[in-house]
């Protein structure tokens, strides 16, 4: 893992991407933006299933009509973090918050998994309730509470507190941060 | 981009207490600015949930005056969070700001936006019922470029010198 890293960060376009003076504040701009339209709207689609906002909407119009608009952020989200991670592949990787934020996103992608195919599938059921069944107001509320750490932990990957060539650190941090061990 | 006469001023905010203990802490400036990006998360949902429908997209079996209701409460949460913590932020680096070009575009362009938000939106998407008008998309569009701008010129305060 560690060599297929090094070697990714050190061909020419990743180089180019970690010096460049505008693409890469380019790059980090459209992500964070992007990602005020997709969990922004997710957000609000999260807030309906709860029952804080919109509560006269149909829930199959929120999640039918208003949640696509999500996947545009989405798409354009997720090409400019893997851009993001390739301009300095090996940094973000032993990166505490960057791995915080990975297993956030599984489990952010497994509530909506868990949502779209088992609870929204009633929603004719209860499509019309301002009160939804306690499952759909779990999901989102997970969502909610999930999403926002993701936020917190991927703005927090800027700071190099816990970075391995930044020691002595707590030996549980740098197990978790895969530092290698020569850094103790 | 500002006069020179007010770099005092601007030094001022920046050695206030408040300014000082957040520039000082090591975690302050970025749990606040961590919150500052949640709250531009939420604007920005608050904003589209009514921008999209006056677009013609979206919700649009809702009529707009509805919508403009629903997401006022969570409209207004987010930009409360906003200002509570992008005014401690500014604080403790008033004087980068007051040399930072884009600080200024989003000091320019904040105002606008609020103040198209609040009274010219709201207005004009009152009328309408259900039917999306080339006024509502105007609007709409209006909104989103506006806003963009805001965020935009935000994000870039931490690139530019």
């Amino acid at each position: 893992m560690e060599g297929l890293l090094e070697w990714l960060g050190s061909t020419a376009w990743s180089v180019a991407l970690l010096e460049s003076f505008w693409v890469w504040p380019l790059l980090e701009s459209t992500h964070v933006l992007t990602i005020a339209l997709f969990v922004g709207i997710v957000a609000m689609n999260d807030l309906r299933l709860v029952g804080w906002a919109m509560r006269n909407v149909p829930v199959s119009q929120v999640t039918g009509r208003l949640l696509p608009w999500a996947r545009v952020g989405f798409v354009l989200m997720v090409i400019t973090g893997l851009l993001i991670f390739y301009s300095n592949p090996v940094r973000y990787y032993h990166n505490i918050f960057f791995r915080v934020k990975m297993v956030l996103l599984v489990f952010a992608g497994l509530n909506a998994f868990v949502f779209h195919r088992k609870i929204h599938r009633r929603v004719s059921e209860w499509d019309q309730d301002p009160v939804l069944p306690r499952e759909a107001r779990i999901a989102g509320a997970v969502s909610l509470v999930v999403w926002a750490f993701i936020v917190i932990a991927g703005r927090l990957i800027a700071y190099n507190w816990f970075d391995c060539d930044i020691q002595p650190q707590p030996g549980w941090l740098n197990w978790a941060s895969a530092c290698p061990t020569m850094a103790n | 981009m500002a006069p020179d006469g007010w770099l005092p001023f601007f030094e001022r905010l920046e050695g206030t207490a408040f300014g000082t203990a957040i520039r000082e802490s090591l975690w302050a400036f970025p749990i606040i600015e961590s919150i500052h990006l949640l709250g531009l998360c939420l604007l920005g949902g608050a904003l589209l949930v009514v921008d999209l429908r006056l677009l013609g997209l979206g919700l649009t079996r809702q009529p707009i005056e509805g919508l403009i209701r629903s997401a006022r409460p969570w409209l207004f949460a987010a930009i409360a969070l906003m200002l509570a913590t992008g005014i401690p932020m500014f604080l403790s680096e008033a004087v980068k700001c007051f040399y930072n070009t884009s600080f200024w575009v989003k000091m320019i362009a904040l105002p606008i936006a609020l103040c198209f938000t609040l009274a010219i939106r709201r207005r004009m998407a009152g009328g309408a019922g259900r039917e999306t008008s080339l006024g509502t998309r105007i609007c709409g569009l209006a909104s989103i470029a506006l806003w963009f701008t805001v965020a935009a010129a935000g994000r870039w305060i931490g690139y530019s010198g």
